[in-house]
């Protein structure tokens, strides 16, 4: 069996480009291409999707060619970690050599995001709560803030932390939509408007255009590529649930499970990790994904945080490219936590590269808390 | 209660679902519950996600409620959605979440693990939905 490796990583324009999706997809498969010294008739598998009904075929339609194996695997944000593993499963098997992994969204330019997300009314989530006006996915995300906020002390002030160090990382970040924006003030927060209680704008995520591609290729074919490659080590993923009453405790999501997955087939220890990349929609989806994780003990992570470890320098980097709170957050992000971790990995990162970083995780979330994919990454 | 033009969003119904918006009329909240295995469950499915039968019928809940969590929704999702109003998970005394919207004092000073009731808000069509408070 082959051993299936990432060659190339690259991001699309990100911010406000008044592009096509099509079009910053083609930039990201390219940039990404030309990253690991790849042609775009090299690639005999896509994975993608937030293009169209087809976005895979899409895809290959645009680029031109007719590829041997496809995923459009939708499950929002963490989509792009599922298509690590089966990128990985399609080179191991041979049922293809070169995979690109690829998203780009324009949303920001085109102003295409909703606060009541896509409602589609024959679902019974359209039957049985939206008659009752949630934010999608935002009220849900709220609910699990506020659950851990009831329980645990500290909390309001862990969340803070969480937007105040992915500030701090993004700060070093010249591709970062906060970058030059400076430290993330108590006064800000003080005045960051409510959006969904507890969660404040300071909470939330960017609404960015933007995306990225990643190369996964076999390591005899990697041999003669320009970089070093990646090695992936072990993924894992877990689907919950798509409601919001379905998952009984809002305070432990499918990281717990996604995460051990992961952590069991790398082989490896929390304690190895050097360089953590998780989804950060809201601030609290990084508290709970940090607990989910094992990196603190459930109800912990707030004081796991609050040392403020996270941020640069600390010897905890988490969503060191400044995370989807203040770098880029295209609707589905899980993309450019691949893209990051990556570039820590070859150690490529100016000013905010992680020392003798060896190992990083990348852990997706989609939808409300409804699917985790954790994958874990090695240098070569 | 709210004014029902602040319900804008009016359900579709299908079969398996047709006998709980049918008991909002008469402002009876029914959930499934299953004759082989003996549970409740929400939303209504075709099958019980206990055992996988479909031995489910339709039983009247006590409308009494605990609030799992909640949050103030301070912006619309939507065309006609008011805000600010409290929406809700709550856990029913069978065992079963729902979502819904907290009225009255609980939506003034809402509490997680509190006690609620269901109360009924009227939709324009004459059907309503379960809120608690
Ligand atoms: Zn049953």
């Amino acid at each position: 069996m082959r051993t299936p490796v990432i060659v190339g990583a690259a991001e699309c324009d990100l911010g406000i480009t008044n592009k096509s999706i099509l079009h910053l997809q083609a930039q990201a498969v390219s940039r990404a291409l030309e990253d690991a010294g790849l042609k775009i008739g090299d690639i005999d598998g896509l994975a993608t999707n937030g293009i169209s009904r087809f976005s895979a075929t899409q895809l290959a339609d645009y680029l031109g060619i007719a590829p041997a194996f496809t995923d459009s695997t939708f499950a929002g944000g963490s989509s792009f970690e599922m298509y690590v593993a089966r990128a990985f499963h399609a080179v191991a098997s041979g049922q293809c050599n070169v995979v690109v992994i690829s998203f780009a969204s324009n949303q920001r330019s085109a102003k295409s995001r909703s606060l009541g997300g896509v409602v589609e009314h024959h679902t019974p989530e359209a039957q049985f709560e939206t008659p009752f006006g949630p934010l999608f996915p935002l009220s849900y995300y709220a609910m699990a803030a506020q659950r851990y906020l009831f329980d645990v002390v500290g909390a309001r002030e862990a969340l803070d932390e969480i937007a105040m160090s992915a500030r701090e990382w993004a700060l070093l970040n010249p591709k970062a939509y906060r970058f030059g924006a400076g430290s993330l003030t108590n006064s800000d927060l003080a005045s960051s408007e409510m959006i969904s209680s507890p969660l404040r704008s300071s909470d939330c995520c960017l609404v960015t255009d933007g995306g990225g591609a990643i190369v996964i290729t076999s390591s005899d074919r990697a041999k003669d590529l320009k970089k070093r490659p990646v090695a992936i080590l072990g993924f894992g993923e877990s689907t919950t649930n798509s409601s919001m009453t379905t998952h009984k405790n809002l305070r432990v999501t499918g990281a717990k499970q996604s995460g051990d997955r992961a952590f069991a087939m790398a082989g490896v220890d929390r304690s190895d990790i050097d360089v953590v990349e998780v989804y950060d929609s809201f601030t609290i989806t990084s508290l709970l994904s940090l607990e989910g994780l094992g990196f603190a003990e459930i109800g912990q992570g707030a004081d796991f945080v609050l040392d403020r470890k996270t941020r640069p320098g600390g010897s905890f980097p988490l969503n060191t490219n400044g995370g989807g709170l203040s770098y880029c957050h295209p609707g589905q992000y899980g993309i450019l936590l691949l893209v990051e971790a990556v570039r820590q990995l070859r150690g490529e990162c100016g000013s905010r590269q992680v020392a003798n970083a060896e190992l990083a995780l990348a852990h997706g979330t989609g939808g409300i808390l409804s699917t985790n994919a954790t994958v874990i990454l090695g240098a070569a | 209660m709210s004014d029902v033009s602040e319900f804008p969003y009016l359900p579709l119904e299908d079969a398996i679902s047709a006998p709980f918006w049918e008991g909002t009329r008469n402002r009876r909240l029914l959930i499934q519950w299953c004759t082989q295995c003996h549970s409740f469950q929400w939303y209504p499915r075709a099958i019980c996600i206990s055992c996988a039968g479909d031995c489910l019928e339709w039983r009247s809940a006590s409308g009494n409620a605990t609030i799992n969590s909640w949050t103030r929704v301070h912006r619309s999702p939507a065309e006609g959605f008011v805000p600010q109003y409290v929406i809700a998970r709550v856990l029913l005394d069978e065992n079963v979440l729902m979502l819904t919207r907290l009225v009255g004092e609980f939506a003034d000073n809402p509490t997680c693990d509190a006690k609620v009731t269901v109360k009924w808000q009227e939709l324009s069509d004459g059907r309503a939905l379960p809120v608690f408070g």
